[in-house]
């Protein structure tokens, strides 16, 4: 079995990793009844104590199949999953019931409860577990203060903002105090300002609760902005893995390299095939992708072409204005002169993030 | 009072009082069968193929007989129950195995509409599957519920006139009667307009309350 236990110096301060794995994966398959094929094959995982850990994939690939079986919501098919010391597929109804208490799950859709208050909706779970009304009062008006939404508290749940029900579906999975939150896509229904609201706080919850953290999302920047660990899961299978900044700089295989890359397949064909990892051929020319993401950059074609010399080529451009605020992306092919280094530097206060893709040969 | 005012009177609280108990224990009866029919399915809270097909059968076999047939079918069975097969009482009964599986099919829908991800959620928190059928499920399909309790309600009325056949009394009977019977169009009119009244008053409380509590 490959552990994927490399320790990521650059999101360390964050990640309480004790070296403890919390979520163990064996040989896990799962096939649904009639099916041909595994839905999940043979999935090896290993999650540490506190990390967050994504595992992206495109719709279809298996990755909601496989964080449903991380609390059986899905029943695996073969191998085992240990959490905290527990085979969760051991466990009969009864426990199982029991044991889900401890483990907490978002969703793409929220799910909330629309007969039900904000706080009804929180309440809920303790009150079936038998809490008594004072200890249960107690713990939602804490939750709704971390989720800053004490003023909305007796609201209905449809008179809420996308942002605002996952808010919600936070508080409600946290109720129990549980160590490890599963997240199914769930900032996939959401614009991308909210988006980057609900990562900031699923970050802020893993480092003051200490809370191991599972998600899944087709998103390439979810993992980027918050994972400290990635899988990358495609037909069933586990087809890459490793701290994220090892798997988004050097990407081994090429349904990865789609996934981090989602204009890919909007390189025109002459630079998609020319497009190389280190600089072949002296007139080589440096291809970029400046990304707005609405934090503050302008898409400045003049200033852009007072700070890079020489021929800029537009390859792809996709800007939305989002909230007054430029999001998407532009794809350039800079002038043979410039080296990946000194480019990074030149053009940083360009766009939001720049991302130097390679160097095209022959264009 | 007069006699004739009086007639009406009496006839339309048997009337209320027909539908009334015969949709009551609809409601108390219907909903659980519904319930069950909803949970029991193959994959569902309490997997149970043969009592989903059993109790789905028999809700199929009440619901695909006319009214008046069954009024007239249920004869033994209503004498065993109440006694006798004439007045309110003995019209009572069928309208209650008419109205039963009517409303548990209406609810049964209501309750197939709620989210499965709602469950799922449910599921996911902890919730033993009871809590689900009473905190996720009722709570959820309520408002279609009670849009179907007042679809029953408006429907027995309906039915109850019907049961004025076998002498059961009722604003259905007064009208047959006295209306078409005797040519008293004034006893005809009379009993349209109330029971046109009365059906509009029931619908806009249901439409109402089921507004009140939707929301989604």
């Amino acid at each position: 079995m490959v552990s994927l236990v490399i320790p990521d110096a650059r999101t360390l301060p964050y990640a309480t990793a004790s070296g403890a794995s919390h979520v163990t994966i064996e040989a896990l398959s799962k096939r649904y009844p009639g099916q041909q094929l595994d839905a999940l094959h043979n999935i090896n995982l290993d999650i540490q104590r506190g990390e967050i850990f994504g595992i992206i994939g495109r719709s279809g690939a298996g990755k909601s199949t496989l964080i449903r079986c991380l609390n059986r919501l899905e029943d695996p098919t073969a191998g085992r999953i240990v959490i905290d010391g527990t085979d969760i597929s051991a466990l009969n109804a009864r426990q199982l019931v029991e044991w889900r208490r401890s483990t907490g799950m978002i969703f793409q859709h929220f799910n909330l409860l629309s007969a039900k208050t904000v706080r009804q909706n929180i309440e809920l779970p303790l009150k079936v577990a038998g809490v008594p009304a004072a200890v249960r009062a107690r713990k939602v008006d804490e939750l709704l203060a971390l989720v800053g939404l004490e003023a909305r508290q007796h609201a209905w749940p449809a008179q809420l903002s996308g942002g605002q029900k996952q808010r919600v579906g936070i508080a409600r999975a946290l109720v129990h105090d549980p160590e490890l939150l599963l997240c199914d896509e769930a900032t996939s229904a959401l614009d991308p300002e909210t988006t980057r609201a609900i990562l900031a706080l699923l970050k802020k919850i893993n480092q003051q609760r200490h809370i191991t953290i599972v998600l899944i999302t087709h998103e390439m920047d979810v993992v980027h902005d918050l994972c400290h660990n990635v899988a990358v899961i495609d037909q069933g299978e586990i087809i890459e893995r490793g701290p994220v900044w090892q798997v988004y700089s050097d990407p081994q295989q090429e349904t990865t390299r789609q996934l981090l890359n989602p204009n890919h397949q909007a390189l025109p064909e002459s630079v998609a095939t020319r497009l190389h990892a280190r600089r072949l051929h002296p007139r080589a020319r440096l291809l970029v992708r400046l990304r707005y993401t609405g934090q503050g950059a302008q898409p400045d074609i003049g200033a852009l072409s007072a700070q890079i010399s020489g021929e800029i080529t537009l390859i792809y451009s996709a800007v939305e204005w989002v909230d007054h605020k430029p999001t998407g992306q532009l794809l350039l092919l800079l002038d043979s002169q410039h080296e990946a280094q000194s480019v990074t530097t030149q053009l940083a206060h360009i766009a939001d993030r720049l991302e130097v893709l390679g160097y095209v040969t022959g264009y | 009072m007069s006699p004739a005012i009086e007639r009406l009177w009496v006839a339309f609280l048997d009337t209320l009082l027909m539908v009334g108990v015969s949709s009551a224990l609809a409601l108390a009866l219907g909903l659980p069968m519904a319930v069950i029919l909803v949970v029991s399915g193959r994959g569902d809270l309490f997997p149970s193929p043969l009592l989903n097909r059993v109790l789905g059968w028999v809700v199929n076999l009440f619901r695909s007989i006319p009214f008046l047939i069954l009024m007239v079918a249920l004869i033994p069975f209503t004498r065993w129950i109440v006694g006798t097969t004439y007045g309110v009482w003995a019209a009572i009964v069928p309208l209650t195995l008419a109205a039963t599986p009517f409303f548990a099919r209406i609810a049964e829908v209501s309750l197939r509409e709620v989210d499965k991800g709602l469950t799922e959620a449910a599921q996911a928190m902890g919730f033993h599957r009871w809590h689900i059928i009473w905190h996720v499920l009722l709570p959820e399909a309520r408002p279609g519920i009670v849009s179907g309790f007042t679809i029953t309600l408006v429907t027995m009325i309906n039915a109850s006139a019907m049961a004025g056949a076998i002498g059961a009394g009722g604003l259905g009977d007064l009208a047959y009667r006295y209306g078409y019977q005797r040519f008293d169009m004034q006893v005809m009119v009379t009993v349209i307009v109330v029971l046109v009244a009365l059906v509009t008053l029931l619908q806009l409380c249901g439409d109402r309350l089921s507004r009140r509590l939707n929301h989604r």
